[in-house]
């Protein structure tokens, strides 16, 4: 087998616990976003347009919906005879197997993988982001600077800054200092979690690593920060676009929101960089007569009779008349009745909202999530707001 | 489980009254229902009813047929041992390329005589139907027929050019002609014939030795007394769309509810080349009421009536009425359409004027500014 010169490590084995219901049966990455789209969608896009054939999927929390969602790649014309997508779960060795026990330790446990294509440089990302970046550009980056590890960085918010891994750097890009979610951060270009290792340092570190009993086998946490120690090269690549992590439910509304904008910071438009995804193959959307559809995005096979706006609607979402969807998130198949009216809301995938219920209230910013399948009449709204 | 059935999709002298939409590309990939070709929906059917071999005669123009059936993954067609088989013409002289259609299955009867299954069903590209074939071979067993015909029985006056079928009470089919005949009945053939596949090769082999080209004109007219040939009736929706006023006015049908749902996924869903277009983006100013949208739209004015296929873009200001607007098409500012198609990438200047007459669309060429 030829030699790579990059392959990609895509951890996808998040539970993403602060998504509550909608991760209850579902890997964070497999999570719909943007109207026809899952979260991993974006990384594995990334690695497609970044001309990276070889992807390591690591899954562990809830891989079933994900592993028939990614298939044998070919969407992301991973479908490669040399290389394309291999999902890796933990498994049983000669002696004993365990489950991952951290980022680092993920790839640890996978580490023939990598060897088999003897790669000279190793991606590690996330399947839990939304963006749109050239990881070729950033080898580059990586290759000028003769670093040893290069690490993504994006200026966040101050006010956020404490959520992420943070890094200080010179004038050029080096990182002078790295600390994991600070309580006082002192900067705020944060990770994004993207790192370029090359390889036969990360296989040294990850030895090491593992070895030490005090290590909780995390990037950010322990791994970094030993290559800091140890004084190694780290360089930080700037970068400068959109990147959201949607790991809470009001970030994954946001990020859905910001599609919206006439001039969205994401543009998943742009025909040399599309965003691939498994298609449902849905006949067009059918807009009635009676419909009125207004600063949304809307997917095939959505049939529309009631009113949409500022809405993100997934595909195979059939709304009836005089309904009213404002400010949500429908996920596909949702099927919502005559006269409902839903406001700011999360509408789980296959869900069904009785005709004449309202869910979400337009004088209140909170935003309410219905779960998959379920079946909203009513009378079990009432219930639900007893319980609080 | 195991088929017994192949399926061909015969494009070989297909009757094309299509105008400048077949200048570049053949019946089979024009274009139709905001995101599918034609030949999508008699491939997806085959694929739906189990069956797993499909050849395409391609004849003409096929280059669009290539690029939109490639492998046939789209359609599950995709396999180890079977799948999607493209035959264009296999002639030693260029001018044998004109000869009938029982010539071409003539030049390719190794493609017939090496596969294991028993029966085979050919078809057209140009009927837009959803149907099951396990139906129609379980119909053709339980007659005991030599050929089966789908049929549709319909009220009226059927638009597009079908040839029209008489059977008797049991069936059978009595008398068929060409669609320009005055022989007086309601059914129409959908030009589907289901029959064993020795049956066939006998056809072809017995019928050019007589000096003749034709399948159905040649081979199955002149032998409705000789062979049991029966009609299947058909009871879902059909369009017949190889004329251009019923292309438009089958593409307008799709408006209906009822012909939405049950075209395009009953029995089974009809599938066609995917492309990664992101969901239709309507813009605060759009204005949208009985139409069908791709996805990859961009709208920002107003769609009435209309159909409109992937990555069209309507601009502010806007009026698109009664039309069909094809793949990439842009729509500038101000402008005005009606009862008009645009074939592919059409751009209409801002401020512009396009209409054509109720029953006689405006047609606009692929890539044309106006």
């Amino acid at each position: 087998m030829g030699r790579k010169e990059m392959i990609a490590m895509l951890l996808a084995g998040g539970e993403g616990k602060r998504l509550g219901v909608l991760t209850k049966d579902l890997a964070k990455p497999a999570v719909y976003f943007g109207g026809k789209y899952r979260i991993i969608d974006f990384a594995l896009s990334n690695c497609a347009h970044s001309g990276i054939d070889t992807v390591g999927v690591l899954t562990q929390y809830q891989p079933l919906e994900l592993n028939r969602y990614l298939g044998i790649g070919s969407p992301w014309g991973l479908d490669r005879r040399d290389g394309g997508m291999a999902i890796l779960p933990p498994h049983v060795k000669q002696k004993g197997g365990v489950w991952y026990k951290g980022t680092a330790n993920a790839i640890y446990q996978n580490m023939a993988f990598i060897e088999r294509y003897n790669p000279e440089y190793v991606l590690v990302i996330s399947g839990d982001h939304i963006y749109k970046m050239d990881y070729e550009q950033m080898l580059g980056h990586h290759k000028r600077s003769g670093a040893d590890v290069t690490i993504a960085g994006i200026a966040v918010d101050w006010k956020e800054a404490g959520r992420f891994g943070l890094m200080h750097v010179d004038d050029e890009d080096k990182i002078t200092a790295f600390e994991e979610k600070p309580k006082t951060p002192t900067s705020n270009i944060a990770s994004m979690g993207v790192y370029i290792f090359t390889w036969k340092t990360l296989q040294k570190y990850l030895i090491y690593d593992e070895a030490s009993r005090s290590s909780s086998h995390d990037f950010g946490k322990d791994v970094i920060p030993a290559m800091m120690r140890d004084g190694l090269k780290l360089h930080c690549y700037p970068f400068k676009g959109y990147w959201k992590d949607v790991g809470t439910i009001e970030s994954l509304w946001e990020a859905n929101m910001d599609l919206l904008a006439d001039e969205a910071p994401l543009d998943l438009s742009d025909p040399k960089w599309r965003i691939y995804s498994v298609s449902p193959n849905r006949p067009a959307q059918y807009i009635a007569p009676t419909a009125r559809v207004r600063s949304s995005l809307v997917t095939e096979g959505c049939s529309l009779e009631g009113s949409v706006e500022r809405s993100v609607l997934f595909y195979g979402v059939q709304a009836g008349p005089d309904s009213h969807i404002a400010e949500s998130v429908v996920m596909p198949g949702v099927r919502i009745g005559a006269g409902a009216r839903i406001f700011r809301a999360i509408i789980g995938e296959g869900a069904v909202v009785q005709a004449g219920v309202t869910i979400g209230d337009p004088e209140d910013d909170a935003i309410t999530v219905v779960a998959v399948e379920q079946y909203v009449t009513a009378d079990h709204l009432l219930k639900e707001v007893e319980q609080r | 489980m195991r088929h017994q059935l192949m399926g061909v999709i015969n494009l070989i002298h297909e009757t094309d009254e299509l105008e400048r939409l077949t200048q570049g590309r053949c019946l089979a990939t024009v274009p139709f229902g905001a995101r599918y070709r034609l030949i999508d929906f008699v491939l997806s059917s085959m694929v739906n009813s189990g069956i797993s071999k499909v050849a395409v005669f391609a004849h003409t123009k096929y280059r669009s047929l290539m690029d939109h059936l490639g492998s046939g993954k789209h359609w599950d067609l995709q396999h180890r041992q079977s799948g999607l088989f493209i035959l264009p013409p296999a002639t030693d002289d260029i001018q044998e390329i004109s000869r009938g259609d029982l010539y071409h299955f003539y030049q390719h009867r190794d493609y017939f005589n090496r596969s294991p299954l028993e029966y085979v069903v050919i078809t057209r590209s140009h009927m837009v139907c959803n149907i099951d074939f396990a139906k129609v071979l379980r119909f053709h067993k339980e007659n005991e027929a030599d050929v089966t015909v789908v049929c549709k029985r319909h009220d009226g006056s059927l638009p597009g050019k079908a040839r029209k079928v008489k059977m008797d009470e049991a069936g059978r089919i009595t008398a068929m002609q060409d669609h320009y005949g005055r022989m007086l009945s309601d059914t129409s053939s959908m030009e589907m014939y289901l029959m064993r596949k020795d049956l066939l090769m006998d056809l072809v082999e017995t019928s050019l030795a007589q000096g003749q080209d034709h399948l159905v004109r040649h081979a199955i007219f002149s032998r409705l007394g000789q062979l049991k040939v029966f009609g299947y009736a058909y009871d879902g929706y059909l369009g017949v769309v190889n004329t251009l006023a019923s292309y438009y006015e089958h593409n307008m049908s799709l408006l209906q509810p009822d012909v939405w749902r049950s075209l395009f996924y009953k029995p089974g869903t009809i599938f066609t080349k995917v492309k990664d277009e992101p969901p239709a983006r309507y813009a605060g100013s759009s204005h949208v009421a009985n139409s069908l949208i791709a996805n990859g739209c961009r709208i920002e004015g107003t769609v009435i009536n209309s159909v409109l296929f992937r990555g069209v873009h309507v601009r502010r200001g806007a009026v698109v009425k009664d039309s069909i607007v094809m793949q990439n098409g842009t729509i500038g500012e101000g402008s005005f359409i009606q009862y008009s198609i645009l074939d592919k990438d059409v751009t209409v200047k801002r401020e512009t004027d396009v209409r054509g007459a109720e029953g006689t669309p405006f047609l606009a060429a692929k890539r044309k500014v106006i």
